[in-house]
C-alpha cells in the first residue's frame, strides 16, 4: 500500500515532499488511475502535519492534473490529461532537467552513460504506459 | 464577537528596560484561524512580546490588541477567551491534576471537563496523581489540558517544548494540531524547535534584538530564501554585489550564500562572482539562521532585511 512519508529539517519543505512523493507514486503506477487518497484530516493527523499544509499539497497536486478531487467523496488520482501549456510543459522540462544534469555531471559519468541510465530507468518506471499516452 | 481576520494587532510596540530596548517598533498581525510560529534568539524579545500582549507589562510606546481588545485595558470576559502557557509549565506541585482542573473550571465559563479528562488520559496522567510526582512531560501534558480545556479563541505559548523529552514534545505537538484543527482557533507559539514549527505552522516570525525580521508564511518564507555555494573569495565588496544578501558563510573553501527573493540578477551577481557558484536548497534551519546569525561578514545586512518584509 502506497504510504508518505515526511520528514522534518530536510531541504525540502514538507508540502513538497508529499507532492514528490505523490508524483512520484503516480509515476511508477504504485497508485493507479482512480485510486483514493487519505482526506485531509487524515494525513495530517497520521503524518502529525499542520493540515494546512497537506491540503496545499493537495491543491497543488489537483491543480496540475495529477489528483482529482470528487466533491464529498475524497481526493483520487486522476486520469492523465494535460494540463500545462506547450511552453509551460517545455519550462518545466527544462528546468527537471537542469536540476538532474548539474547533479549528475559532477560525479564524473560520461554523457552515454547517463543517458543509458535514464533510458533504462525510465523504460522500468512508464512500461507498457508509454504507449497508453500516445494518444492523448 | 467581532467579526476581524485579526487576532493579534501591533503596532509600533516598544518596551525600554531601563536603556536597553527589549523590544523595538514591532508592527505585526496575527491572523486568526492560523498556527503563527515565533522564533528567535534567548533574549530576542519574545517573552517580552507575550507579557506585552497579555497586558502583564504595559509598553513604552505603541500598542497591542488581543482579539480586538487592547491588551492594557483586556476585560475578563476577553481574557477567558485567551489561553496562555507559560514558560516551564507551573503548576502547584501539591495539588492533584483533579485539583487544578476544578481551579479552572471556577473561572472559565466554556469549560470542558470532558476534553481535560480525554487529554489527561492521552499524556498518561491519572487525575488523582499529585502534580510534584509526575514526570515533566506529563506537567506538561497537564498544563496543556488545563489551557485547552478552557476553549480559548487564542493560544499565546511561550516555549512549551522547553525541557521536554521526544515523546512528550511530540503528544505536545499533536494536541497543538488537534486543536488548531477545530474552526477558526489561533496560535502563536515561540519555540527554538523548528522541526516543531516545520509540524505546526502556517506562519513564521523571526524576531531578534527586539526587531521583527521576518513575517511571512512558512512555504512562503522557504519559497523566498535562496542559497549558492561558490568557490572564491568573498568579503565586503562582493557581498555589496549581491542584492538581498541576508548572511554569507565561510567553511574550508567554500562559501555559502543566503539571498532574500532571489532572481535572474541575483543569479548573474552570483556567477560574475564565481562562474562555477552552485544553487542549494536550504533546510528551514539555514533559512532561519541566516537571518539570527551576527551580522559580522555582511555590510548591507539592514538594507537585506528590510526588503523580505
Amino acid at each position: 500500500m502506497f504510504e508518505l512519508q515526511v520528514t522534518p529539517g530536510g531541504n525540502r519543505p514538507i508540502y513538497r515532499q508529499i507532492i514528490d512523493q505523490v508524483r512520484q507514486a503516480v509515476a511508477t503506477s504504485e497508485l493507479a488511475v482512480g485510486d483514493g487518497l487519505p482526506s485531509v484530516r487524515q494525513l495530517a493527523e497520521e503524518l502529525v502535519l499542520n493540515h494546512n499544509t497537506v491540503a496545499k499539497a493537495y491543491a497543488e497536486l489537483v491543480r496540475e492534473g495529477v489528483l482529482e478531487s470528487q466533491h464529498g467523496r475524497g481526493v483520487f488520482v486522476a486520469k492523465r490529461r494535460r494540463v500545462f501549456s506547450a511552453s509551460e510543459r517545455k519550462r518545466r522540462l527544462d528546468q527537471a532537467m537542469n536540476v538532474f544534469l548539474s547533479e549528475v555531471l559532477t560525479l564524473d559519468y560520461t554523457p552515454q552513460q547517463i543517458e543509458e541510465a535514464v533510458a533504462k530507468r525510465l523504460d522500468q518506471m512508464t512500461g507498457s504506459k508509454a504507449e497508453e499516452s500516445e494518444g492523448d | 464577537m467581532r467579526e476581524d481576520k485579526i487576532a493579534i494587532r501591533t503596532r509600533g510596540l516598544t518596551r525600554y528596560f531601563g536603556q536597553k530596548a527589549a523590544l523595538r517598533s514591532l508592527t505585526l498581525d496575527v491572523p486568526r484561524g492560523q498556527v503563527s510560529a515565533l522564533v528567535g534568539h534567548n533574549g530576542a524579545g519574545k517573552t517580552t512580546l507575550i507579557r506585552l500582549l497579555l497586558g502583564l507589562l504595559p509598553p513604552t510606546r505603541g500598542c497591542a490588541e488581543l482579539l480586538g481588545c487592547d491588551s492594557q485595558s483586556l476585560t475578563p470576559e476577553v481574557r477567558t477567551r485567551v489561553g496562555y502557557l507559560a514558560e516551564g509549565h507551573f503548576l502547584w506541585g501539591w495539588m492533584k491534576a483533579r485539583d487544578a482542573a476544578r481551579l479552572q473550571r471556577e473561572t472559565f465559563p466554556r469549560w470542558d471537563q470532558h476534553l481535560f479528562d480525554s487529554m489527561l488520559k492521552f499524556f498518561g496522567v491519572s487525575p488523582d496523581s499529585r502534580v510534584r510526582q509526575i514526570s515533566r512531560g506529563q506537567r506538561a501534558g497537564v498544563s496543556l489540558a488545563m489551557t485547552l480545556a478552557t476553549d480559548p479563541e487564542l493560544l499565546v505559548l511561550d516555549d512549551p517544548s522547553m525541557g521536554l523529552d521526544p515523546v512528550a514534545r511530540r503528544a505536545l505537538v499533536e494536541g497543538l494540531l488537534a486543536f488548531a484543527r477545530r474552526d477558526d482557533r489561533t496560535i502563536l507559539v515561540c519555540t527554538h524547535l523548528l522541526d516543531d514549527v516545520e509540524r505546526l505552522a502556517d506562519r513564521i516570525a523571526i524576531v531578534s534584538s527586539g526587531r521583527l525580521l521576518v513575517d511571512s508564511g512558512l512555504s512562503e518564507f522557504r519559497d523566498r530564501i535562496g542559497g549558492w555555494t561558490l568557490e572564491a573569495e568573498f568579503g565586503a565588496q562582493q557581498a555589496a554585489q549581491i542584492p538581498g544578501l541576508i548572511d554569507s558563510r565561510q567553511t574550508r573553501e567554500r562559501t555559502h550564500l543566503v539571498v532574500a527573493d532571489p532572481d535572474s540578477e541575483t543569479e548573474t551577481a552570483v556567477q560574475r562572482i564565481s562562474g562555477t557558484a552552485r544553487r542549494e536548497e536550504l533546510t528551514l534551519e539555514d533559512a532561519v539562521l541566516a537571518y539570527l546569525r551576527p551580522a559580522a561578514m555582511v555590510g548591507s545586512i539592514s538594507d537585506a532585511l528590510e526588503n523580505v518584509r
